[in-house]
Parts: structure tokens; C-alpha cells; sequence
């Protein structure tokens, strides 16, 4: 064993032969061959499921990570952002971002993308999650067909989503008002919809405001359907008083759209996707009825037309029935006077509409001659304008017409249109003739006389009390000693009387012994009747002897 | 000296309990007269075991180094990371010994591995007499070297076991972690199954199957 040459080791062992099966040492490529299945099923599964790849364009790249930032539908995780870079302009920031395999059909032309970030605004907090995780993309899947693969984000989240259900619409007004995107629109004080865009019109002559009305609200917007500005406080301060209007507290905030159908309209049907509706400014203004006939009048007035305004009522007994569009100041060079036409609408649809109800309606004059033929016998009836005070605490005025039967005459003029309708001074001009007349009146009274009068009087009053007064004194001097002395007396006779009933007074002493006389008498009279009564024969015999025992 | 080799003299050891013994005529499916291990001149078909283990290595490098290795879920949303992400984390975040440290034995160690083990290989079939020497001083390192190849794999169970604190944050190992280990152990396997005595064989001009 110490030497290991092999030849010098000759009775070694000879192996045993076992013959193996052949194929045994093939089976190590099989694990290669697993391998290369799984690594190229691992690269199918990788080459399928890649979803498309498309750019989104930003306004600012603030918090969007290559890598991290996620493309989220429904908070559901459908991508990445691979790469940011700056777009050649240098304008615009350009993520370019893989989506899920799934969501190439939600690639379409009007699909919109946005980032969500925190977002503080009057209606609310939103995106708060992304505080701390930065901001993710959110995706509004469009409804389109053609698909679409570089996308504009918005700016700021939309308002409305595909998928809501319900209508747009578009409303026209003067003014945008407070109606900012994201203001809500109003349903009989219930939130239905938001304003979704606003914008100036081509001409600059308006602002057309797009709202969205939720189903199953939207039904409620029909062709009668009227909408107004419940932005905020609404105050009004005219004729009427002091008038507050508000939808809701947000609405206060942040401003409002309300709408609601005529309330006398009747049923019609919805209205049409993107109707195009106006914006009134008010509720009132929104359900005035419609005046569709409008007779155009003015009246002129001498005096002031301070507290006035354009818009101010005229009222028919506290019935509104037009309203002043005009207030001017007319120069009459005859009289060499100033002179205040103020033109008014009135719209006798609304008497008309009124008098349906019970009162024989009066016949519409169709032709100019009937109408002014109408205006003279009303105005031969007394129907006169006159200026009244709504509300003494602002002095705001309106103008009222009635039926003045002692007004004097006055005779319509064709010639002149608008037609003039006679004014009577007003209530307040009234009040200040007859106040005049009472200061002139009294101006007449002759204060000088009454107070010499008055001077009289006093002075004999004067005199009168000093007689009193001597009288008086003496009373005083004359009568009051002998009332002291008599009463002196009185007093004494009263003392003696005093002393005459004393318990102790000698009277009283002998008038005891006096009744004590009389009850011993009356007891021996009683003793002598006893015997009388026993023995009567001696009244006649005399008392016998007495009898020894 | 002439060197002579076991093989040349035609005898053969039980690799299980080391009782030697005499080829005879038959070359191949020999069993030990003692303890009925089969007994070998050289390991069998260790070439091409460890070319097919290479192989599979060499696929699953692939998606090791392309998928996460460890997906972080944490309050502010998710995070993978594949070995190279984690290695440039740590480079761009200054803590650059980290980074060298977790590239070598995760990127340079394997990929070296795998190409060394390649050109052993090649080197042993094509029959080169080049620096025998050399060469299996090569195989000693690999072999020391592949076990420590696996940082990425204890680092990801490691964390993946403690970090887990339901929504706050969460550690869960990736695709990536699998076919990472799955390379590293057929690497070994790749490794222990070549026969270095291979290289040596060419240089007697004799074949040693």
C-alpha cells in the first residue's frame, strides 16, 4: 500500500460492469429546455399583455415622476408614465405613459385625460390622497369611435364625466355673473347639475354658459323650463321692499343656477341635448309671465320723478301691470317749463289674464284707431297716472294709475306717440297742498288779540285769588280762638262725665248700696209671700205665738 | 516526473467509499465490486450537463435581470425594482459601497460566472493546451465564488419577512427573485457539474470520457 504505482498492484478489484439505459443522461436538457419555455412564455405573456403607448401633453409636469406616476380609471391602476420630457416648444410638458392591453379601446378622439392633484375649491376638497402619493392621471374614456393615441390634458378635472348619466345644456345671458365651472345648478333647492364651460361669444354680445343636469333630473328640463341666476344673496331693494333670495348656502359661496318650468305652463316635453335656453337675472324675471302684447304710453310729469327708476312698477290698485323703460326731462319752450316724460310698458295681457277668471274680458283693439279709442274712453273714465311713494324709508316711487272721476278733463292727441296719458299729482303733492293751506290758515289767526285776552283773564284771575287769599286770613285771625275755646269746654264737661263714672266715684258707691237695700228688701218680701202662702189665715188672725218645741 | 493519471493506468475510484479498482475491458457502466456505486474515470456527461445547465442559466439571466425583484407597497403607492434599478437607487442616493457591493454580487458575479463557465467549456471541447493552470484556478474561484452570488435573494426573503405592516408598507418579492435564484443555483449545479480533471486530459492527448 506504501507504493501506489499501479502495475505494483496487480489483484486490484475489477469493476463491475452494469450497462445503464442510454437515454439517461439526455434527461439534464430538460431542464434547459423548461427554461427556455418558461423564459419565452415569461416574454409572450410580456409582448402580449404591452398595452399601447401614448403621450399626454400638460400644462405642467408639477409632481408627474417617469415610473411612478400612475394612469388611474376609478382609482384602478390601468398605466404608467415611462418618460417626461419637455415638448420641443418648450410649452408643454409630454408624459409619454403605457397603458394596460385593456384599455386601447378607451383610447378614443374625445377621451380626456387630467391630473389629480389636491384641489381646494369653494364646492370642496378633492384629491386629498394625493398628498403624499403625488399626483396621478385620471382618464375620462370617451365615447368615440376613432382611436386616438397623443392626448391634450385638461387643466383642470372635468366637471362632468362620460359616463354621467343626463343632458347638457346651454344657457345665453349678458353677463357671466358668478357662474364659474363647477357652480351648481339647481332643482327646486336640490343640487341636479354643474356648469361645465363658459364662454364669451364670438361677437363678444354674450356669454354662453354649458351646464349638465344629472339624470334623472334632466327629464325635469323641458321647452317651458326657465332658468335664473341664484347666485349668491339676491337682495332687492325697490318699491316692493326689501326682497332676499338664495338657493343655498354653497350657493351664497360659490353662486348658483337655478331652473323650473313656468308654474302655469303645462306639461311638454323634455327638452333636446344642448337646448338652448336664456339666463334670466332673477327669479322673478324668470317666471314673469310672458307679455306678449305691449302698449307703450307716456306720461308727463311736473314735478320731481326723484325715487323713480327704470324698471319701477306701474301698479293698477297694487296690480303690477307694466313697468318704466324711460325717464327723461323735456324742455317746453311755450311755458318755459321743464317737463319729466317718463314712458312706460304696460302690458294689458295681464289684466286681461286676470279678468278671464271671472269678469267679462275686454276685447283686444287690434287696429291703432280701436286702440286709441280705447285709450280716450279710459281716459274719459278718469284713468289717470300719478306718482306714488313705494317705501317712504328709501323713497323709491312707482307710478300708479287709476280711476280719477273728479280729474279734470283731457283729451288724447293721435298726433303724439307714445300716446300721453294725464297725470294726476301724486298723494304726497296732495298731502303738501293741504298741509300749505293749514299753515296759511293759521297764519290768519290773530295772536296779538288772544294774547291781550289772555293778559285779561290772567289778571282777573290775579285779582280774585288775592280776595281768597285776604278771606283767609281772616278766618284765621277772626274765628280759629273761638273754636280753641269752645273746644276747652267741651273738654272739661267731657273730664266731669269722666269723673262721674269713675269705679271709685261716691255715685257709684251709693248706687251699690242702694241695690244691695233693694235685693234684702226683695228677699224679706219673698220670706213674708212664703208665709202668706203656708199659713194665710194670718192675715186675718195675726201671726200665732211662737210655738215652744 | 511523467505524469501518469489514474485514468491512464486504467484504474478507478468509488467515489462513495474510495475502494479502488481495475477498469478492465469495459470502459462505460461500471459498479463498485464493493458497494455498488457506479463508478466513473471521469464525472459522466459533464460536458454536456453543464452546458445544459448553462444554458438554462443563460435564459433565466434574462428575466431576472428584467423584472422586479422586490415589489415595495407603502402608503404612498407602489415601487418595483429590478436588480439594476435597486443598484442605481443606491448609486444616486450616495450610498455608492452599497451599490458596488450589490452590483458585483449580483450583476458582475453571475454574468462572469456564466461567461468563465462558457469558456471552460469551449476551451475543454476545442481541446486547448492553453494555461491549464490558470484555468483551474478559475474553476476553484467560481466554484468558491457562485454560493455568495445570492445578496439579492437573502436581502428580498429577509425583507419580504419583516417588512409586512398590512397597508402601511409591505415587501413582496418579485418574478425576478425566482429566475435570479433559479440562474444562481443552475450556475452552481453548472459549475459542480464540469470535471475539472477535463482540462488536464487534453493536455495528456488523451481522451479521459
Amino acid at each position: 500500500m506504501a507504493d501506489r504505482h499501479a502495475p505494483e498492484l496487480p489483484d486490484l478489484p475489477e469493476a463491475v460492469s452494469a450497462p445503464k439505459p442510454r437515454w439517461a443522461p439526455q434527461l439534464i436538457w430538460i431542464i434547459p429546455i423548461v427554461a427556455v419555455l418558461a423564459g419565452a412564455w415569461l416574454a409572450a405573456k410580456a409582448i402580449l399583455e404591452r398595452g399601447p403607448t401614448i403621450t399626454i401633453s400638460f400644462q405642467t409636469g408639477d409632481g408627474l415622476e417617469a415610473g411612478k406616476t400612475r394612469i388611474k380609471y376609478r382609482d384602478v391602476e390601468i398605466g404608467l408614465v415611462k418618460e417626461i420630457a419637455l415638448a420641443p416648444d418648450r410649452k408643454r410638458v409630454v408624459a409619454t405613459a403605457e397603458l394596460a392591453k385593456d384599455a386601447a379601446d378607451s383610447l378614443v378622439e374625445d377621451t380626456r385625460f387630467w391630473a389629480v392633484r389636491p384641489r381646494i375649491t369653494a364646492s370642496g376638497v378633492s384629491g386629498l390622497g394625493t398628498l403624499l402619493s403625488g399626483p396621478y392621471i385620471a382618464i375620462d374614456p370617451g365615447r368615440k369611435k376613432e382611436a386616438r393615441r397623443d392626448f391634450v390634458a385638461l387643466d383642470v378635472p372635468p366637471v362632468v364625466t362620460h359616463e354621467d348619466p343626463g343632458r347638457g345644456f346651454v344657457l345665453r345671458a349678458d353677463t357671466l355673473g358668478s357662474h364659474d365651472v363647477g357652480v351648481p345648478v339647481y332643482f327646486r333647492r336640490l343640487a341636479v347639475g354643474e356648469v361645465v364651460s363658459r364662454e364669451l361669444d364670438r361677437d363678444g354680445q354674450g356669454v354662453s354658459i354649458k351646464i349638465f343636469v344629472r339624470a334623472p333630473y334632466d327629464q325635469y328640463v323641458t321647452a317651458n323650463t326657465r332658468f335664473w341666476n341664484a347666485s349668491g344673496i339676491d337682495v332687492t331693494l325697490g318699491a316692493d321692499g326689501l326682497q332676499v333670495q338664495t338657493e343655498s348656502l354653497v350657493s351664497i359661496l360659490i353662486g348658483g343656477i337655478a331652473f323650473q318650468a313656468l308654474p302655469d305652463a303645462g306639461a311638454s316635453p323634455a327638452a333636446d341635448a344642448n337646448h338652448v335656453f336664456n339666463l334670466f337675472q332673477t327669479r322673478e324675471a324668470a317666471m314673469k309671465r310672458p307679455d306678449l302684447a305691449i302698449e307703450h304710453f307716456v306720461l308727463i310729469f311736473k314735478q320731481s320723478v326723484r325715487g323713480l327708476s327704470v324698471g319701477a312698477p306701474v301698479e293698477f290698485r297694487g296690480v303690477n301691470i307694466g313697468e318704466v323703460v324711460r325717464i327723461g326731462a323735456e324742455f317746453d319752450p311755450k311755458s318755459f317749463n321743464f317737463v319729466q316724460p317718463v314712458e312706460v310698458h304696460l302690458y294689458p295681457d295681464r289684466l286681461r289674464a286676470r279678468s278671464a277668471t271671472g269678469g267679462a274680458a275686454l276685447p283686444a283693439p287690434t287696429t291703432p284707431e280701436a286702440r286709441l279709442k280705447r285709450a280716450q274712453l279710459f281716459v274719459d273714465k278718469g284713468f289717470r297716472g300719478q306718482l306714488r311713494t313705494g317705501n317712504l324709508l328709501t323713497g323709491q316711487s312707482y307710478i300708479g294709475v287709476d280711476f280719477f272721476p273728479d280729474a279734470p278733463k283731457a283729451k288724447l292727441d293721435p298726433s303724439r306717440l307714445p300716446l300721453e296719458v294725464p297725470t294726476v299729482p301724486s298723494q304726497f303733492e296732495e298731502l303738501e297742498a293741504s298741509v300749505a293751506s293749514i299753515v296759511k290758515k293759521l297764519d290768519k289767526v290773530q295772536y296779538e288779540q288772544i294774547g291781550a285776552d289772555v293778559r285779561k283773564v290772567l289778571a282777573t284771575l290775579d285779582q280774585t285769588l288775592r280776595s281768597t287769599d285776604v278771606l283767609v286770613k281772616r278766618l284765621d285771625a277772626e274765628t280759629t280762638p273761638e273754636l280753641n275755646r269752645a273746644l276747652d269746654e267741651a273738654r272739661k264737661a267731657l273730664k266731669t262725665a269722666d269723673g262721674a263714672l269713675a269705679a271709685e266715684s261716691p255715685l257709684q258707691t251709693d248706687l251699690r248700696d242702694a241695690l244691695r237695700e233693694i235685693t234684702r228688701a226683695a228677699a224679706s218680701i219673698r220670706v213674708l209671700a212664703d208665709y202668706l202662702d203656708r199659713q194665710p189665715q194670718s192675715l186675718l188672725f195675726g201671726k200665732p205665738a211662737e210655738e215652744p218645741k | 516526473m511523467t505524469a501518469v493519471t489514474a485514468a491512464q493506468a486504467g484504474l478507478l475510484a468509488c467515489h462513495a467509499c474510495g475502494l479502488v479498482h481495475r477498469a478492465g475491458h469495459a470502459a462505460h457502466d461500471l459498479d463498485c465490486a464493493r458497494c455498488g456505486a457506479s463508478l466513473h474515470f471521469r464525472k459522466p456527461d459533464s460536458i454536456a450537463r453543464s452546458w445544459a445547465l448553462l444554458v438554462a442559466a443563460y435564459v433565466l439571466i434574462i428575466p431576472a435581470n428584467l423584472l422586479p425583484v422586490m415589489e415595495t407597497g407603502s402608503l404612498f403607492g407602489s415601487e418595483v425594482d429590478t436588480i439594476m434599478s435597486g443598484v442605481i437607487f443606491l448609486w444616486t442616493s450616495g450610498s455608492w459601497p452599497l451599490a458596488v457591493i450589490v452590483f458585483i454580487a449580483s450583476i458582475a458575479v453571475p454574468f462572469s460566472k456564466l461567461g468563465a463557465l462558457t469558456y471552460l467549456l469551449v476551451s475543454v471541447q476545442r481541446r486547448s493546451t492553453w494555461a491549464p493552470k490558470e484555468r483551474t484556478r478559475l474553476y476553484r474561484v467560481l466554484e468558491r465564488v457562485g454560493r455568495w452570488s445570492m445578496i439579492d435573494i437573502y436581502v428580498a426573503a429577509i425583507l419580504t419577512a419583516l417588512v409586512q405592516f398590512g397597508g402601511l408598507m409591505s415587501i413582496k418579492a418579485g418574478p425576478g427573485a425566482i429566475a435570479f435564484g433559479t440562474v444562481v443555483v443552475l450556475t452552481m449545479f453548472a459549475a459542480e457539474s464540469f470535471d475539472p480533471r477535463l482540462i488536464w486530459d487534453t493536455t495528456e492527448g488523451k481522451n479521459g470520457r
